[in-house]
């Protein structure tokens, strides 16, 4: 959904500030190499949209190179809990670097539901690097027409 | 291995439009640039891309990642953290790689880049005979 909106200009000017600040730290490689996020490590994993329709809940969650395996999704207590872990680059020195900016490590997150969901029936799909997760709403909290009858 | 945004020569022969909000966004993709044996590794997160949706390509000893992304999810959004926007980044090659024999690979949203470097590049033992 390609929509213009003042926050998508805002989103890009944040990663480009986020670079830049990335590249200012990168002299000092040891101290962040070993943060999850380079440069923001106590940043929430991964970052996640939220939609729905009158069926289902959607959960769209930012995972690039996760291994799809190692994916453990629970719904408890009107929350969705995502673990997993993303892999990272085996038997490379850290003086072989150029560049490192991408991070790895296991990650853990919790995202509130926006309504109660039918638990038994919840699909996750993990498709080029983002996580799907489809969660249908429970009958309780679809909508209903009532009637109007009258008098 | 510089990184550098080249201007691209098509627009200038086109008429430009003009701009308000209608020019193109783009990300710039998290990379890990390292040195093996054999040359340079470059990977890059570029998260809902597909295969016919990444373009890579080196010219004039400039390498161009550009791939189109989209969302899954459909419905109407109740909170969004992030967007996808088109990914775009540009890195000037060192002259040793050979990039007639670069190899791309990209898995979960993954791409690996291997950039060999010529032969006459790798480093080569001499040994040395004793008279």
């Amino acid at each position: 959904m390609a929509v213009w909106g003042p926050f998508t200009d805002l989103e890009a000017l944040r990663r480009e500030l986020e670079r830049t600040f990335q590249d200012a730290w990168a002299e000092r490689p040891q101290a962040w190499r070993g943060a999850f996020l380079p440069g923001r490590a106590a940043r929430q994993y991964p970052l996640a949209n939220l939609s729905e329709d009158a069926a289902n809940v959607y959960v769209e969650a930012l995972a690039p190179g996760v291994d799809p395996k190692s994916l453990d999704l629970t719904v408890i207590q009107g929350s969705l809990v995502i673990k997993g872990e993303k892999p990272g680059l085996a038997q490379v020195a850290a003086e072989a670097y150029h560049r490192n900016e991408r991070a790895a490590g296991r990650f853990l997150r919790s995202i509130e539901l926006p309504s109660e969901v039918d638990a038994a029936r919840i699909m996750a799909e993990y498709r080029n690097g983002l996580l799907l997760v489809t969660l249908p709403k429970s009958e309780a909290a679809k909508p209903r027409k009532i009637a109007v009858s009258v008098a | 291995m510089a990184e550098r945004t080249v201007p691209s020569t098509a627009s200038d022969t086109s008429p430009r439009r003009e701009e308000t909000h209608a020019r193109e966004r783009y990300i710039t993709p998290p990379v890990d640039i390292f040195e093996t044996g054999e040359g340079l590794t470059v990977v890059a997160d570029l998260p809902g891309v597909e295969q016919k949706g990444l373009d890579v390509r080196v010219a004039d000893g400039i390498l161009t990642i550009q791939a189109t992304t989209a969302h899954i999810a459909p419905g109407t959004p109740v909170d969004r953290e992030y967007e996808l926007l088109n990914f775009y980044r540009q890195f000037e090659l060192p002259e040793e790689v050979d990039s007639e024999r670069i190899a791309a690979e990209l898995k979960h949203g993954v791409l690996t880049l291997r950039l060999p470097k010529k032969e006459k590049a790798k480093p080569r033992r001499i040994s040395v005979s004793v008279a």
